[in-house]
């Protein structure tokens, strides 16, 4: 579905991203995880052919760059972490763009495009707000929104960029859960960026462990999001981190180093 | 957030039929404007009258002898066509650069085209640059060179400075460019001499003595440069929302905003050309319009089109009629209209929203 071998990605001399091999089967939900700097998303960049790579991308058997923008969005959506919404847009009226790739001229020769769009709707529980101006939506009802959209542009590879870092609980949980309701579908995969390591576990079944644009390990999460791999990555004990994280009350202890 | 204060969510709230409703009115209200504002001016005409003599010219049939069919069919009605045309590519420019930009305070004029045109213009006065036989046609022929060269030199810029043509780069380029040319025009102006007023009338616009050539130039223009702005109106919602978000949905970001930026240009070259430089029509009309049509361009754009057309014709009513028979630079009016007009709707859509 996707396979990545030597991805490089350079920004003027800077070397955000260097030789970089993985790939993604259907079925998969890919976190890529490390520290703030280590090309995370620049990598999920590369493979959404916002910023120039060197390298192979194949998507869905080509190479990514040689493709169509409609071909390419078809076969990969892309959910990004904030939006700047322009215009009072109604809910409906940016769901529905997802479509684009799907239609010709004149919005012609997509007969599902209507169900598809209900089907995001109802599904991302928009359909009450469906005629309401998104300027005015919270950042979790946007995100939501967005996520809508990128369900009604239906290609089987999903890309997300922390897709609910800035979002309260509750928005977290019900972005997360959709996408896992989303990929039980067979013949889809998901490849994220997360900064929450315990969000990675949850819901990841594989990870792309990086630092400093290299890739440190990569695998399913169990065996690759191991205490060795972490403490290279972060530079800390990232298990005695936790545990003293989900036990606040516990009175004079100090953090771990 | 600017764009924030544009709330146009009561039209979305507004049944189907409302709407419909609306649209149509547009066209209407065009033909009534097109007919008072050629029946209108220092000799007024009754309106039975006018309609007659332009429904007799539309069937071809022989002028009725007088007067009044010659104000009406040689000096009023190429004037108010040209008038009509230019307010409506104007318009359309703005909400296509609107839109592109998703900048509310973008319009034709962003890119520096209109100030290169107008500098063009004023060159080709200057040295007196003419095209044998056509006494317009080499100020016409320099406003739309100097608007392509101007499009290509702000894009090279922005190009030099980011490769990826991101649309605050190019509308950084665009303002600094107008800056340049706007004073290199106040140069000519200062050392111009007794040639001054051809020269201001460039910069405050004014479509007097207009004539057919110039309105078949401009229809020509309007319909070639843009059929390819109204085709794009989903490609124009996909950037409203975010150049970024566009690229990920399918659209081809960089093809798509090449086109309609070359569009645009050679448009409001040729609108300088014919008209001079005027102001904010391309500005507030898009936004006015918004109000009427909602944010997308599958309506708003054609919508654009009408009411530019009828706004400019109300403007030069204005300009030729207030202090007859002095005739006021046409720029001006729609700057001084257009102004008010705008924090009229600015506060009462606030004031809705809120």
């Amino acid at each position: 579905m996707l396979k990545v071998t030597g991805l490089g990605v350079n920004y003027r001399g800077l070397e955000a991203v260097r030789d970089v091999s993985f790939h993604l089967q259907a079925g998969q939900w890919l976190m890529l995880a490390g520290p703030n700097g280590a090309g995370k998303s620049s990598l999920l960049q590369a493979v959404a052919q916002t910023v120039p790579a060197t390298g192979s991308i194949l998507v869905g058997g080509d190479e990514a760059r040689r493709l169509p923008a409609r071909t390419l969005a078809r076969r990969l959506a892309v959910l990004r972490q904030t939006h700047s919404l322009g215009y009072a847009f109604t809910v409906e009226q940016l769901v529905s763009l997802g479509r684009y790739a799907h239609q010709g001229a004149f919005s012609r020769g997509d007969p599902q495009g209507r169900q598809k769009v209900e089907e995001a709707l109802a599904l991302c529980g928009l359909d009450q707000i469906r005629k309401q101006n998104a300027l005015t939506l919270s950042g979790g009802e946007l995100q939501r929104a967005f996520l809508a959209q990128v369900f009604a542009q239906d290609a089987p590879l999903l890309l997300l960029d922390e897709p609910a870092s800035h979002l309260d609980l509750a928005y977290q949980q019900s972005i997360f859960g959709l996408i896992a309701l989303w990929l039980r579908t067979p013949g889809r995969a998901v490849m994220s960026v997360v900064h929450d390591l315990q969000l990675a576990r949850r819901y990841g079944s594989h990870v792309l462990l990086m630092r400093e644009g290299r890739s440190l390990a990569w695998g399913p999460i169990d065996q690759a999001l191991t205490d060795h791999h972490l403490q290279e990555a972060y530079g800390l004990d990232v298990r005695a981190w936790f545990t003293w994280l989900q036990d606040p009350w516990v009175d004079g202890q100090n953090p771990p180093n | 957030m600017a764009s924030r204060s544009l709330k146009t969510e009561h039209y979305q709230n507004q049944p189907g039929w409302a709407r419909w409703l609306r649209l149509a009115g547009l066209p209407a209200l065009l033909l009534v404007c097109l007919l008072a504002c050629v029946a209108l001016g220092s000799v007024s005409i009754p309106l039975g009258r006018t309609a007659a003599i332009l429904w007799d010219a539309l069937l071809g049939r022989p002028a009725a002898p007088g007067v009044e069919a010659t104000i009406i069919l040689t000096v009023r009605l190429p004037r108010v066509l040209s008038v009509l045309l230019v307010g409506a590519a104007l318009s359309l420019c703005g909400a296509a650069m609107q839109g592109l930009l998703r900048n509310p305070l973008a319009d034709g004029a962003t890119l520096g085209v209109s100030s290169g045109a107008s500098l063009g213009a004023m060159l080709a006065i200057l040295l007196g640059f003419q095209l044998p036989g056509l006494p317009l046609a080499g100020t016409a022929l320099m406003s739309v060179f100097f608007a392509s060269f101007s499009l290509l030199l702000v894009l090279a810029l922005a190009f030099a400075l980011d490769r990826s043509l991101s649309t605050s780069t190019i509308i950084l380029i665009g303002v600094i460019y107008t800056m340049f040319t706007g004073s290199l025009m106040s140069l000519l102006i200062s050392f111009s001499g007794t040639r001054l007023r051809p020269l201001t009338f460039w910069t405050l616009g004014s479509l007097t003595g207009a004539g057919y050539n110039e309105a078949l130039f401009m229809l020509l223009a309007l319909i070639i440069c843009g059929s390819p702005l109204l085709a794009h109106w989903k490609e124009l919602d996909a950037f409203a929302m975010g150049e970024e978000n566009a690229r990920h949905i399918g659209v081809p970001v960089r093809q798509v905003k090449m086109t309609i930026m070359v569009a645009v240009s050679l448009l409001i070259g040729i609108s300088v050309s014919i008209g001079g430089s005027i102001g904010f029509v391309g500005l507030v009309i898009p936004h006015i319009t918004r109000l009427i049509t909602g944010p997308s361009h599958r309506r708003l754009l054609g919508a654009s089109v009408l009411l530019g057309g009828v706004f400019l014709m109300l403007c030069d009513l204005a300009a030729r009629t207030l202090l007859s028979p002095i005739e006021l630079p046409l720029g001006v009016v729609t700057s001084l209209i257009g102004a008010v007009f705008f924090v009229v709707i600015l506060t009462r859509s606030r004031g809705r929203a809120a």
